[in-house]
């Protein structure tokens, strides 16, 4: 065992406990998701699900929500983040009562989250609008969720603390620093939905309070919901920037554009909320235009993330022999190796996410693409295309090394990142048509009395047949994980990858290893972009009663 | 700082494609006058029954060829939820919900608002074609929420 592996030795029962957690909610609402694209060509599996849950597509759709986008996505990037923090900084996380209390917190936030929906207590989708009204256990478990998340970031930044008072004037080691800047970002964003759930909703659904105010909480939600979206995507650039380039033998462009980009991502994540409720009564149009600027400001980072990733892949390309303006594409391991295929196969998808982003962030095409099957075929390329399939391939060196098993069966991992990038994007495809022909999103619809399937037959077989696809190659990649931890007999032989920066002597601005000034600007940011909206909606507009209606 | 000079040219022709796909947005806005929803008003649930116009739910002619439809959300159906005009009409749009969100979109068109409840939509479109336009709830509203639709019948 090199002293490397020694670093995070006292942490890795913690992200074991929680790359469990994280697989088996993948695993519940990955299946669940299967049923909702089989609708989409009128094939209702819903009828044959066991005797409480036959028919309720809604408490499907709420756990596929809810597993997914909550709980897969902030258990694995707890793991991990804690992970490139320790081994970024070399040195274990400053408190181990933090690690016990974070675990536990999410575990039960997974239990009373869970526990309420599967009882049809709280079929509100993982956006849960008021005024429909959920069991109080429910927005108490997603209050749970949020508090994890922030017991862990303090964590990083208590060790943080204690790494630069025994190195004073060093710079943060990059790994660590855009872990903790990601963690930085995600606080400040995460107080809208804490926000709604523990002070508005839930007091509410308890009967303390009589009425909400549906446009805040709605609003509220947004706050952190955009920015919720670079939560699980930083991880996926922290993966991209720091370690993929030594994974193809080449090294970082640049690190200062690194940095950069990612404390872009503090002031510019947040004030783009109001883009969700572009077609919202009750908001201006004046803060809708506010945001629409910052949303095409927040596309700036991830372009500069275009090239500075696809120059540090080009390098190593070259260096193990590419040639060619565009050939030294070919000399990368797309069919070789499981880790380094399936992350470049999610930068192909993430790039068409990008621009179907883009004419979303429009408000004007966004009247014609605006709640319908459109909208999920957008954030399924960028989180079951880019987030989730760079974790599965972080996944395919990191059990690995966590576990000291080798990897089980290298070529059937290459066919799982193959097909479910195929999957995805076929059933994305499909969404994105029927988006545009006007079939609205969160819909029972084989049970819908308007569905025109001879005009979208063809649209709705891409959205249930990719999504087969997609299915199969997430059991795959179950049965891999499985018998990688379980099973596989051979010795791990892996490294942590980390990506040496190009120029090594590159003279950084000292402000691109600070994050107050960064926050200060956030804070400047909330006050033009969410603060006179929130007021006034808060004080002018109305409370209604809640309703129960599933 | 070091910036390479291939990334440098890579990041203006970024912002300014950025800038310039911001110009267009701001074009059909204000150019083309594309409608955004606004605060156009609050309407409490409980008061919707006896308050102006949604007291009344209906089509009301309001000139030649001008319509006002007024239109009241609520799980699971629009009240009205069949609507006959003559082509060319155009219509304005006056609804709200009395109890959860909903979501209001006429299909082949740009018509597509959220309805909630304490809020006040307003919309105007105008139907050339002929034809039999469909409208949905596309917000979930609910067990039913895939039920709730109606047809505009343009003549």
């Amino acid at each position: 065992m090199s002293s490397n592996q020694e670093v995070y030795a006292p942490e890795r029962w913690h992200m074991k406990v929680f790359l469990l957690m994280a697989f088996v909610t993948l695993l519940l609402g990955g299946l669940f998701g299967t049923l909702q694209s089989l609708d989409k060509m009128q094939v209702d599996w819903y009828n044959f699900l066991p005797g409480p849950l036959k028919g309720l597509y809604y408490l499907g759709l709420t756990v596929h929500g809810v597993a997914l986008a909550l709980m897969f996505t902030t258990y694995f990037i707890i793991a991990f983040l804690n992970f490139t923090v320790v081994y970024g900084l070399k040195r274990p996380l400053k408190s181990r009562a933090l690690v016990h209390l974070s675990l536990w917190i999410s575990i039960a936030g997974l239990v009373t989250t869970l526990v309420p929906i599967f009882l049809n207590q709280a079929s509100v989708l993982w956006t849960f609008y008021a005024p429909l009204r959920a069991h109080p256990l429910y927005y108490t478990g997603l209050a749970l969720l949020v508090i994890g998340t922030w017991t862990t970031a303090l964590n990083a930044f208590a060790t943080w603390r204690d790494w630069k008072k025994e190195n004073p004037g060093e710079r943060t080691p990059l790994m660590a620093f855009v872990s903790i800047v990601t963690w930085a970002m995600w606080l400040p964003a995460s107080l809208g939905i804490a926000v709604a759930a523990v002070y508005y909703l839930w007091p509410w659904s308890m009967g303390i309070t009589e009425t909400v105010n549906p446009l805040l909480t709605r609003s509220l939600y947004w706050f952190t919901g955009h920015p919720l979206v670079y939560f699980w995507l930083l991880p996926a650039y922290v993966v991209w920037y720091t370690m993929l380039p030594a994974q193809v033998g080449g090294r970082l462009f640049s690190e200062s554009l690194a940095r950069l980009v990612f404390l872009l991502f503090i002031p510019l994540a947040l004030p783009t909320g109001f883009h969700h409720m572009y077609t919202d009564p009750g908001v201006h149009a004046s803060t809708k235009l506010i945001h629409a600027v910052l949303t095409f400001a927040v596309i700036f980072p991830s372009l500069i993330t275009a090239f500075t990733v696809l120059a540090s892949v080009e390098e190593g390309a070259r260096r193990n022999g590419g040639k060619g303006l565009i050939a030294w594409v070919l000399a990368l391991p797309w069919l070789s190796n499981p880790s380094v295929a399936g992350q470049l196969l999610s930068m192909v998808v993430f790039a068409m996410g990008g621009i179907t982003g883009l004419i979303n962030g429009t408000f004007t095409m966004n009247l014609v693409v605006h709640n319908t099957m459109w909208v999920p075929g957008h954030f399924h390329t960028q989180v079951a295309g880019a987030v989730t399939l760079t974790f599965m391939a972080v996944s395919y060196w990191w059990i690995p090394l966590l576990t000291g098993r080798a990897l089980w069966n290298n070529k059937l991992a290459v066919i799982q990142v193959w097909l479910w990038t195929f999957g995805t994007l076929i059933m994305a495809r499909g969404m994105h048509w029927m988006g545009i022909a006007g079939v609205p999103r969160r819909t029972f619809l084989s049970r819908a009395p308007y569905a025109n399937f001879g005009e979208w037959d063809v649209a709705g077989l891409m959205v249930g047949w990719g999504a087969v696809i997609a299915t199969v190659a997430g059991l795959l990649f179950a049965v891999i994980m499985i018998m990688t931890a379980f099973v596989s007999k051979a010795p791990a032989k892996v490294e942590v990858p980390v990506a040496e920066p190009l120029i090594k002597k590159d003279r950084m601005p000292v402000i691109l290893d600070r994050l107050a000034p960064w926050l200060l600007i956030t804070l400047v940011m909330i006050v033009i972009a969410w603060a006179p909206s929130l007021y006034h909606i808060a004080v002018h507009h109305p409370q209604v009663r809640g309703w129960v209606l599933w | 700082m070091y910036i390479d000079r291939y990334e440098r040219i890579w990041i203006i022709i970024s912002a300014f494609v950025l800038i310039a796909l911001f110009g267009v947005l701001l074009y059909s806005y204000y150019g083309q006058g594309i409608h955004l929803e606004t605060n156009v008003g609050q309407v409490l649930p409980q008061d919707v029954p006896t308050t102006p116009p949604f007291d009344n739910p209906g089509l009301h002619e309001i000139g030649p060829d001008e319509y006002d439809l007024v239109m009241i959300a609520q799980a699971w159906a629009f009240n009205p939820r069949e609507v006959t005009i003559p082509a060319g009409s155009t219509v304005h749009f006056k609804m709200t919900s009395t109890d959860v969100l909903h979501g209001f979109k006429i299909l082949g068109t740009t018509v597509n608002s959220m309805v909630m409840p304490g809020q006040i939509t307003r919309v105007t479109y105008r139907f050339r074609e002929p034809g039999e336009y469909l409208f949905v709830c596309h917000e979930y509203c609910g067990a039913g929420h895939h039920v709730m639709s109606g047809v505009i019948t343009v003549e």
